[in-house]
């Protein structure tokens, strides 16, 4: 079965990865990643659709930029997402992101991320494979 | 690690080599220092080469694998030596921190009424993943609020002066710029004031079941049988967004002030520099603003207990932070220097007489609160003279884990573990079975033998072992 996304094990915290035939794809994946750490993206329904813009001109750096923002909205919204759109163009990220507003019960949220930490930040291309991984704190 | 060397029965280190300016010294015994993961050798060598370190980089017993820093890790610069200040050297909730208060029970007045107590805190604290607060704050009251901290919680009704006098920098931390906090940060914050959290927080009412030190445990009012309740969060979301807007500046900073990084989550800026002050300052802020939640999460403890035990009167034993940056006054080979002495998952251990310390408890020691995880002990100690001398004051701040989350889900089902506590007689509150899984009692070291070597290094002297009677978690 082909693989769009999988948490690795690190001691204290959760390490998130996304795979993907580009770089876009990738962050995407990896933003599944991320929900995935406290809610089964499989239970969040695509209502309402939100935009997020990043610069930076490293692109590892602009993968944390784009889960930072999305940690933002999923706090200050409320919001759990489970579709992503990434397009990146010269440094500048476009990204879109499909959820529903949280609801406990139906949701059943874990433990919340405190932060998108560089620790074994990577983007890279593997076996022709875009992979973007890291470590978030919880 | 072939580098390591045993200096004492509870003190390792390992000398500079390569790009270390000074040694990283490690305490613990034999069998925390041999299972300690690899990665802190590695990350206590990397601060160890950070410029303007004092001394040596420390990890304390409970020390495990983090970002950049160590958990566990504690480090001194001085800012006249081109010295550093460093976000990830604090990380991402700063100021978390632990709060004992008394009661003035005892284990027979909680018995009949455990049920109802538990069920009043869990309707009266808000706790886990997108709980608000009663209050929502404008911006305006968001920075009253940064720069006040505690203070200006009990000002407004939500505590008594006591409680500020048992609060470490007695309730404010100086040095604190809301305006240098983000607004994206302050909005995070809105509707999170006065919430516990979720992960590893939670709130204990616990039994005093072991007394250690009887002349500093009558100090610090406990006594065998008493109840008291403990809680354990930090700055929420201002916190965590404070960290993430500062972290590329730093790594920008570093890069143009040609520090060399070893990790990206070291970054972090000379403290004579714009970002390094801005940063304080808004780390400064984060603190007021964790102080400021745990002293309103007491007064909805208190408001919980008038409910349920009339005659319970609650008092503030110490509230202790340990993810923090301080500027210390500390002697290094014979002289007082200013040190911006980052703790994180480190607390602050001030030995006998201190002059920060209360009167009345500055005899004594500062009270050090080092927690365990539901359903296992958790310790009381006290600030010893020898950690002024061993490590800039600091301790151990808890178990630490020793399992990843992902294994200990797939290892616990949260549904048994609040059943097996229930047959202990503990019972867990909690809005998520999953995160109960991840926070199993299994997946955490063991704090007997963390406690324990933390006396036994000399950083704190153990005065009460504490067991859990009821834990509303995040």
């Amino acid at each position: 079965m082909r693989k769009d996304w999988e948490h690795y094990s690190h001691t204290a915290d959760m390490g998130i990865r996304g795979f993907g035939e580009s770089i876009e794809q990738s962050f995407a994946n990896a933003a599944i990643a991320m929900i995935a750490v406290n809610v089964d993206p499989e239970k969040i329904q695509q209502e309402i659709q939100i935009q997020i813009t990043c610069h930076e001109d490293d692109i590892e750096l602009l993968f944390i930029a784009w889960l930072n923002n999305l940690l933002y909205e999923i706090s200050t919204r409320k919001m759990f997402f489970s579709k992503f759109q990434v397009e990146i163009k010269d440094g500048e990220l476009t990204g879109y992101a499909w959820g529903e507003k949280l609801d406990l019960k139906k949701h059943d949220p874990g433990v919340e991320i405190k932060g998108i930490s560089y620790s074994d930040l990577k983007v890279t291309q593997e076996n022709g494979k875009w992979i973007a991984q890291c470590i978030v704190d919880i | 690690m072939k580098n390591l060397k045993k200096r004492s029965g509870y003190q390792w280190f390992i000398e500079p080599s390569e790009k270390m300016r000074v040694p990283f010294i490690l305490f613990g015994n034999d069998d925390i220092i041999k299972n300690m993961d690899e990665n802190v050798y590695k990350q206590g060598a990397n601060v160890a080469s950070l410029p303007g370190i004092v001394k040596a980089a420390f990890a304390m017993p409970d020390a495990h694998w983090g970002y950049g820093f160590p958990i566990g890790g504690v480090a001194a610069f001085d800012p006249d030596k081109g010295g550093i200040i460093s976000a990830g050297g604090v990380g991402f909730d700063i100021s978390c921190g632990v709060r004992t208060i008394l009661t003035g029970l005892n284990v027979e007045q909680i018995e009949p009424v455990k049920e109802k107590l538990a069920n009043e805190l869990a309707r009266n604290i808000p706790a886990g993943v997108g709980s608000t607060g009663k209050l929502s704050l404008s911006k305006d009251k968001i920075d009253e609020m940064l720069a006040g901290g505690a203070k200006w919680a009990v000002e407004r009704g939500y505590g008594t002066n006591p409680d500020l006098q048992r609060t470490e920098e007695y309730g404010i931390a100086s040095g604190a710029k809301p305006e240098y906090v983000s607004d994206r940060a302050k909005t995070r914050q809105k509707e999170q004031v006065g919430t516990l959290g979720s992960g590893n927080h939670y709130l204990e009412v616990q039994e005093v079941v072991d007394i250690f030190d009887n002349k500093i445990a009558e100090a610090y009012g406990v006594a065998l049988g008493d109840i008291v309740v403990t809680i354990h969060c930090g700055s929420r979301g201002l916190g965590h967004q404070v960290a993430t807007d500062y972290m590329p500046l730093m790594l920008k900073a570093a890069k143009e002030s040609g520090i060399d990084l070893p990790e990206r989550d070291l970054a972090c800026a000379p403290i004579k520099s714009d970002v390094g002050q801005q940063y304080y300052g808004a780390m400064r802020a984060g603190i007021n603003c964790a102080i400021a939640n745990r002293q309103m999460l007491m007064h909805l403890v208190r408001q919980s207990f008038s409910h349920v035990l009339p005659q319970a009167e609650l008092k503030l034993l110490y509230d202790v932070s340990h993810n923090t940056c301080k500027v210390e006054d500390h002697v290094v080979n014979g002289k007082s220097m200013k040190l911006y002495v980052h703790r994180k998952g480190a607390t602050r251990a001030f030995g006998p007489g201190h002059p920060s310390l209360p009167d009345d408890i500055r005899d004594a020691g500062q009270p050090v609160l080092i927690g365990g995880t539901m359903g296992t002990f958790s310790y009381i100690l006290a600030g010893m003279k020898e950690s002024e001398e061993l490590c800039f004051s600091s301790c151990s701040h808890g178990a630490g884990r020793a399992m990843s989350r992902k294994q200990a889900t797939k290892q616990y089902s949260g549904r048994e573990v609040v059943r097996n506590l229930a047959q202990k007689g503990i019972i867990i509150k909690s809005a998520s079975f999953k995160g109960i899984a991840e926070e199993a009692p299994g997946a955490y070291k063991d704090v007997v033998s963390v406690a324990d070597a933390t006396e036994n290094a000399k950083l704190a002297k153990k005065v009460a072992k504490l067991a859990p009677l009821i834990c509303v978690k995040g």
